[in-house]
């Protein structure tokens, strides 16, 4: 079973969906967000690596829209439902938004990771997407992946380990 | 970027300089503190995709240590000065004397004495380019971080973020012997400060 698996990489600042065989991963989540949809009925998931909390700071003229919190999870959900996933039965789990670094008086732009993490939760809430687990915060960086097959969620991370979510 | 349509070339060229001003100065400081020749290589100055800025350190997972500075002033930007947690533990061997473990941690002790060399090497950057631009350019207390390349250095491209998906990074290379690799400075400035920097050094920015 295992061969028969593929891993979908997915980039800082964009997103990708895959069926049952796939293994979704992307890397090096610092401040941003690693956010997971899954449907454990059909074994669809999507990832999308979100960067920033709105799209409403955006000034680039082509908006990457799965950059920004906001727009990331429309565009993402709508992938998944093209695959045959249903709204109704997905799930989230999501992981990153630490703060790499610290520093007294830091300005918002130091608290990005916490404001992404706010952003993908409010957005959720909308969708009425319940989000069954997360690993977020704090000051270390993370590796995460989606396997398809089980939904099962690896958190990977040079200080704590491996974390199953 | 919109800035360099008309003369890229010689902007490209104005900010090795830059590069090569900064990371020069903070070459001889090192070589000072270390007692010890310091090479540099020709600075590089790339419009890279967020994706591929992190390989130019070995890649998104690659174990770094890392000192960060918010460069504040009328030339804002991020200044990374970034080494292989092996460089980390020559440098405190030979600079500060401590008896390293072989392992892979390291001590508070250990750690605050980087942040401080990093914090030396990134003020003698940032002066000499003030002086160089007559800009103010002033450090934040810097923070460090021992962590994934990838996670790190996207912080420095948040302010990129809001423009597009590249960004532009001046980034030098140290070299202590042979082919070791002592360190690298990334020098992100923030996407309006090109002009300031430009325009400081009397470079035009469109055509006459």
């Amino acid at each position: 079973m295992i061969d028969e698996q593929s891993i979908v990489k997915v980039a800082m600042a964009d997103l990708n969906v895959a069926g049952p065989n796939g293994i979704l991963r992307t890397t090096g989540l610092g401040s941003c967000v690693g956010l997971t949809l899954y449907d454990p009925v059909a074994k669809i998931g999507g990832l999308a690596h979100i960067m920033l909390p709105s799209s409403s700071i955006a000034r680039e003229g082509q908006l990457n829209l799965a950059k920004y919190a906001d727009t990331a999870l429309p565009v993402l959900l709508n992938k998944m439902k093209g695959l045959g996933a249903v709204q109704a039965r997905l799930v989230a789990k999501m992981a990153g938004g630490a703060q790499m670094f610290s520093f007294a008086g830091a300005g918002d732009t130091m608290r990005i990771g916490p404001r992404n993490v706010e952003s993908c939760k409010e957005g959720l809430q909308q969708m009425g997407i319940a989000l069954i687990a997360e690993d977020t915060g704090e000051n270390y960086g993370r590796t995460v992946e989606l396997d398809c097959s089980t939904g099962k969620f690896t958190v990977r991370s040079v200080q704590k380990g491996i974390k199953e979510l | 970027m919109e800035l360099f349509k008309y003369g890229r070339e010689v902007k490209m060229d104005v900010l090795k300089e830059v590069g090569n001003i900064g990371a020069g100065n903070a070459a001889t400081a090192l070589s000072r503190l270390l007692d010890k020749p310091i090479d540099m290589a020709v600075p590089k100055v790339q419009l890279l995709p967020f994706k591929e800025i992190a390989e130019s350190v070995g890649g998104s997972e690659q174990v770094v240590l890392a000192v960060f500075l918010r460069v504040e002033g009328s030339a804002p930007g991020n200044l990374f000065f970034i080494m292989s947690p092996e460089a980390g533990k020559n440098l405190l061997q030979n600079l500060a004397g401590i008896e390293v473990s072989e392992d892979e941690q390291f001590s508070e002790m250990e750690l605050s004495a980087l942040c401080e060399i990093g914090n030396i090497l990134a003020g003698s950057y940032l002066s000499s380019l003030a002086d160089f631009t007559n800009l103010s350019m002033t450090p934040t207390v810097p923070g460090l971080a021992m962590d994934m390349a990838g996670a790190i250095l996207s912080y420095g491209l948040l302010q990129f973020g809001e423009m597009g998906d590249d960004a532009l990074l001046i980034n030098t290379t140290f070299l202590e012997g042979q082919n070791e690799v002592e360190g690298q400075f990334f020098l992100i400035p923030d996407p309006p400060s090109f002009a300031q920097i430009f325009e400081a050094l009397g470079v035009p920015l469109e055509h006459d």
